[in-house]
């Protein structure tokens, strides 16, 4: 270790050690009744981070002899875990508050699990990888199953708990294989071994790392875990759930590839195309099915991720550029959409039928017209922001000579438009009057309309995320 | 003040059309009424002031795309002065006539639908569409208002929407004019492909060039202008009614009877006639064309003619004389005599407008009842509207005192001009040209027999019918009767105020319509050797023709074009005297056999009819020409649309897309539903199922690049 790794990966060990001391706070000063105050450090402290790491500028570091990759690809994608989080966080405050659910524990759990994700998008060795990774997923365990007394909640996080051990098996299995086979963790020793033709154990570790990696951004058929999870989980947990560890799961899948396996993008396209393929038609039409909406967002999500790694499984640089773009924007139209699910209440109490959308355009017709703009994004309608995501995505898979793909993949979003489209039909043309409560906090309020503001206004020039995140996927494929 | 005539129609139009909720149904009606009598006014002025020169008034650019360019503009010549005065005086008096016309309507509920003002402000629109049409300036601005007068012709055919037969002949005229104007719409697309430009003045100047040049079109070489002509003479042929796509006129009497005088006889049907006129230049280089126009118009006039005798609706009477008559003015345009097919266009709009107007006061008074067999002895009941067909009568069977000649001859409007016509036809020497005079004199006999079968049959014998309805038989308003009025002044004094100027000399025609000759252009056009022709003219038509030889028209100077050795207008002066005295007897015969028929020995009709039952049944059946279509194009037609809406639409699209939504996706859903089950073991084994496929993959394509 040299003193320049620590100034490389200080941003983790702020946030590190802030979680400490915030737990040292929380145990030892007013318990919950710290928690606001917690949340409100937590997310100001993330934003700051974001700020610094998003302007460190250009330049890359490698701290612990390569270990540890700080790159424009890892500072893009750290900065939207950061700001993900922080925006959830401020969410769900109200909404923990009056169910007796803030616990202090909550947001330092949050900042941990981002400190796993950080780590994750910055790892240049299996065991860095495999560090993060377990980090972000212990943490989201907990919090899955936060809700102690309900039996949905603990469930969820017990089914979240043992399907992810099974999936860190098939992970651990894959970078054994892999570090049998290249005689290294490193990233940049195995893509020296990983070129050409491949010894079957290589593409064994391969496919297995992959397996792993693919439970964690739900990509079918590792996605089972979602919908049941999404539903048991607190609404807020939910909407972190659908953000930021995709984020940081999808930096990580395409660190993996680029980093490690860039020598054979042949074998691990097919990989890609498959779960992309798998994954967007199975987002599709499992919705169609849904009554609860966090279930219908949890395929919505295993939806969308089909359509970010169709971005993937490019294997191009503008590939991994319109991936990032798609999950800016994914992230974005989620925090809007799980604010105005947070919003849906009933005499105080959560509801997440669909069925009592009906008609709730009379009720508030300012939250439903926002709702309305980002269910449209999310089926991808031009011109919000959505279409274009999908449009990269689509343009990067033909570019790369993956037309199947692409048509596909426009199938699949013909095919899930419906369920979006039914909420809007509820919404607004429904045969039952609304019961659900009128207003929300400011907060939900105002980032369920900046959510929609930034669908509509943001096809000017999508906020310049476009070249930034071109710079940044230039950096991890060369 | 063009400008002022062309879009007052469409202010009163959009005023009475959509501010009649603002003003009220009243004020609306009278202020479309009052828009049209001042472009009437106006045109009048431009009429009667004009001087023969052509102006071009450009009120805005319009199209710029590629080498097309073309300007919004009104093209004022003599032609256009002539339209002018038609269009607007009959749509004028038609609007003052369907204050009376349309006061009550037994297919609208008064009280509770405002039909009137929508009726106005379709005929004041389609006035305006009718103005543009003869105001244009190029090709494609006449081809604006020749869809526009079809759109309105259509909207008012349907007028009555709820009557299933007038929507029916809404579509069939609008169908059946699809066919001309796909004709004139590849015209204009040669035109342009030809000359590159679609501006009368350089159309018209390039017509020697394209008399030489070849086309290619339906994988035969063509030469071109014969084939642009046939072409545009095609869309007249849709909108003119002539025979083979006549078939729509007689079912457009659905619409209410202004609308039948307005356009279906005073002024859209003539636009066809008026395309032939205006595109002359290029009609005088193209012998082929022109000869098919004879051919055509004479068919049509003969044809009409026949069918007309046997009619017992007193409009579709009417209907089939207007169709006869236009084919007169094809024959007249068709031998080179543009100036006869404009004054029996003019003199046509005043007489026909007049009887069909007169036919309506019948309809109204008779309480929409227009099966003649029920009429008879009306002319006790409605005086007014008596006399004024009787006029229209005399009018149309060319009532006159022949070979008299004070200055002009002495006779009703149509007695001139048809007259004039046969002449023409007599004395053109297209190969054609004796074949259409003999259809023209016997279908003036059938003209004269029909109009007065009419008559008699209304007004004259025993009341028959619903005894009920002839009691309460009236006489309508003053403000139907007058335009009765002003019509039958035109229809008496048109033909012998207008005969100079029309017909009397090629200087007085010359003159007249702006065409101005010089040795200069002569000689411009002699070097052409399209004009080798004009040396070899014979000279043996008097002195008054040997200078003109020297001395030729450029053409698109002036409104109307005529060809160097066109002499037929001068031939038709010094025909012999018993083709001059021919229509004239031809008249006489249909009158007396009318007489005989229907006032003497009424019960001889139904005894020839029994006698000659083929030829009656052939007649009135109109030659079974719908009866053809029906079985070549509709019920083919039918039957693939029937084919592709059931089985394409319906079965394979329909079917594939709800299969595909409701059958398929469904299933898939559900199958996902039950992978779902809730049980941990079954989400480890989809993932044990997943990673042993992309094993089993990895190893098959065994790190395939």
């Amino acid at each position: 270790m040299q003193p320049g790794d620590l100034s490389v990966i200080l941003p983790e060990i702020i946030l590190s050690l802030f979680a400490m001391a915030g737990l040292m706070v929380g145990a030892y000063g007013g318990k919950d009744k710290t928690a606001p105050m917690l949340v409100w450090t937590t997310s100001a402290l993330m934003v700051a981070l974001a700020a610094w790491i998003g302007l460190q500028g250009a330049g890359r570091a490698v701290a612990f002899g390569g270990m540890f990759i700080d790159d424009g690809f890892a500072r893009f994608a750290k900065v939207t875990v950061l700001l993900s989080a922080a925006a959830i966080l401020l969410m769900s405050e109200g909404y923990m508050q009056r169910r007796g659910l803030l616990r202090f524990e909550y947001p330092l759990l949050i900042a941990l699990a981002a400190v796993g994700m950080m780590m994750m998008v910055s790892a240049g060795d299996l065991i860095a990888l495999y560090m993060g990774l377990e980090l972000q997923s212990l943490a989201l365990y907990v919090v899955a199953s936060l809700r102690r007394d309900s039996v949905k909640s603990t469930e969820a996080g017990l089914k979240y708990f043992v399907l992810g051990a099974l999936s860190s098996g098939l992970l651990l299995y894959g970078a054994s294989l892999t570090y049998g086979f290249a005689g290294t963790t490193l990233f940049s020793g195995i893509i020296e071994a990983a070129q050409g033709e491949l010894p079957l154990g290589l593409l064994f570790g391969l496919a297995f790392i992959s397996a792993g990696l693919a439970f964690k951004v739900s990509a079918a058929p590792f996605h089972m875990w979602t919908p049941d999870v999404y539903e048991g989980a607190p609404t807020p947990i939910t909407a972190f759930f659908a953000t930021a560890p995709k984020m940081a799961a999808m930096g990580l899948f395409a660190r993996v590839v680029h980093d490690a396996f860039g020598g054979i993008v042949g074998d691990w396209q097919q990989i890609l195309a498959f779960l992309s393929v798998a994954s967007m038609y199975l987002g599709a039409v499992a919705a169609i099915g849904q009554t609860n909406i966090k279930r219908l967002m949890a395929y919505s999500s295993i939806a969308h991720m089909g359509f970010a790694l169709m971005g993937l499984a490019a294997g191009t640089a503008f590939g991994v550029q319109a991936m990032l773009v798609y999950m800016a924007i994914y992230i974005t139209m989620n925090i809007g959409t799980f604010a105005f699910i947070m919003s849906m209440e009933k005499d105080g109490a959560p509801v997440v039928t669909i069925a009592s959308l009906s008609q709730y355009s009379r009720r508030d017709p300012l939250k439903a017209l926002a709702m309305l703009v980002l269910l449209f994004s999310l089926a991808g309608v031009p011109p919000l922001v959505g279409f274009f995501g999908k449009y990269y995505v689509l343009l990067a898979a033909v570019d790369a000579g993956l037309g199947w793909l692409a048509v596909a993949g426009v199938i699949a979003s013909v095919i899930g438009a419906f369920y979006y489209l039914r909420i809007v039909y509820l919404m607004y043309f429904g045969a039952e009057d609304s019961e659900l409560d009128a207003g929300a906090s400011p907060i939900l309020s105002g980032f369920l309309v900046a959510s929609a503001a930034i669908m509509v206004l943001g096809v000017v020039n999508l906020f310049g995320v476009e070249a930034v995140a071109e710079a940044a996927a230039a950096t991890l494929v060369n | 003040m063009e400008t002022i005539i062309l879009f007052s129609p469409l202010v009163g139009a959009l005023i009475c059309g959509f501010g009649w909720k603002l003003i009220g149904e009243k004020a609306a009606q009278y202020t479309a009424t009052g828009f049209l009598f001042l472009a009437c006014f106006l045109s009048w002025i431009v009429f009667l002031t004009f001087n023969g020169e052509t102006q071009q008034i450009q009120i805005l650019r319009w199209i710029e795309s590629g080498s097309l360019s073309t300007d919004w503009a009104i093209r004022l010549d003599r032609l256009t002065a002539i339209m002018l005065i038609v269009i607007t005086s009959v749509s004028a008096l038609v609007h003052l006539y369907s204050f009376g016309y349309m006061a009550h309507d037994e297919n609208f509920d008064d009280a509770k639908e405002s039909y009137r003002p929508r009726f106005f402000a379709y005929l004041s629109f389609f006035t305006f569409a009718m103005l543009m049409l003869v105001t244009a300036d190029n090709l494609v601005q006449m081809f604006f208002g020749w869809e526009g007068v079809g759109l309105a012709s259509y909207l008012l055919i349907g007028f009555y929407f709820r009557k299933p037969s007038a929507n029916a002949a809404a579509i069939k005229a609008f169908v059946v004019n699809r066919v001309g104007d796909f004709g004139f719409a590849l015209g204009i697309f040669a035109i342009f492909f030809m000359v590159d430009s679609i501006r009368f003045d350089d159309i018209f100047a390039a017509a020697p060039e394209l008399a030489e040049a070849k086309i290619s079109f339906l994988w035969t070489e063509w030469n071109a202008i014969e084939l642009i002509c046939v072409l545009l003479f095609i869309g007249a042929m849709g909108k003119s009614a002539q025979f083979i796509l006549h078939t729509w006129l007689p079912d457009a009497m659905e619409g209410p009877t202004p609308v039948s005088a307005l356009i279906h006889a005073a002024t859209m049907v003539t636009a066809g006639v008026f395309l032939v006129c205006r595109m002359s230049p290029l009609m005088e280089f193209a012998p082929m064309a022109t000869n098919f126009i004879i051919i055509m118009g004479a068919v049509t006039a003969f044809f009409a003619a026949t069918v007309g005798l046997v009619q017992n609706d007193i409009k579709r009477v009417i209907a089939y004389s207007t169709c006869s008559q236009l084919g007169y003015m094809f024959v007249a345009a068709g031998v080179g005599v543009y100036s006869v097919a404009m004054f029996h266009l003019l003199t046509h709009a005043f007489f026909k407008a007049m009887l069909f107007l007169g036919a309506g006061s019948v309809i109204h008074g008779m309480h929409h009842e227009q099966d003649m067999r029920n009429y008879g002895g009306l002319r006790h009941k409605m005086p007014y509207t008596f006399w004024a067909m009787m006029i229209g009568t005399l009018a149309i069977t060319g009532v006159g005192i022949p070979l008299l000649y004070i200055g002009f001859p002495v006779g009703f409007a149509g007695f001139v001009s048809k007259d004039a016509i046969i002449e023409s036809a007599f004395a053109a020497t297209d190969p054609a040209a004796r074949f259409a005079f003999w259809s023209l004199v016997v279908a003036a006999l059938f003209t004269s027999f029909y109009s007065w079968r009419l008559m008699f049959m209304t007004f004259y014998g025993e009341p028959r019918g619903d005894k009920h309805t002839h009691e309460h038989a009236h006489e309508s308003p003053m403000t139907m009767v007058a335009p009765l009025g002003v019509l039958a002044i035109g229809a008496i004094f048109a033909g012998m105020v207008w005969y100079k100027p029309f017909f009397g000399s090629e200087e007085a025609v010359d003159k007249f319509f702006g065409v101005t000759k010089s040795e200069e252009h002569a000689q411009v056009l002699m070097i052409g050797a399209a004009y080798a022709a004009t040396e070899t003219a014979d000279d043996t038509h008097g002195e008054a023709k040997d200078d003109h030889d020297a001395v030729a028209a450029v053409p698109g100077q002036g409104a109307l074009y005529r060809a160097p050795d066109n002499h037929v207008l001068h031939d038709a002066h010094y025909v012999p005297v018993w083709v001059k005295l021919s229509p004239f007897f031809a008249m006489l015969i249909g009158f007396l056999t009318a007489y005989q028929f229907y006032i003497r020995q009424p019960d001889w009709p139904g005894k020839l009819a029994e006698n000659q039952k083929h030829l009656y049944q052939f007649l009135l059946n109109k030659w079974y020409v719908d009866e053809i279509y029906d079985f070549l194009f509709v019920k083919p037609a039918m039957w693939l649309g029937r084919f592709l809406w059931k089985k394409g639409d319906g079965n394979v699209i329909d079917g594939g897309l709800n299969g595909l939504a409701m059958g398929v996706v469904p299933f898939f859903t559900r199958l996902a539903g039950r992978a779902q089950s809730g049980y941990i073991f079954t989400y480890a084994f989809w993932m044990v199922i997943g990673i042993a496929f992309l094993i089993t993959w990895m190893t098959l394509s065994g790190g395939a690049e």
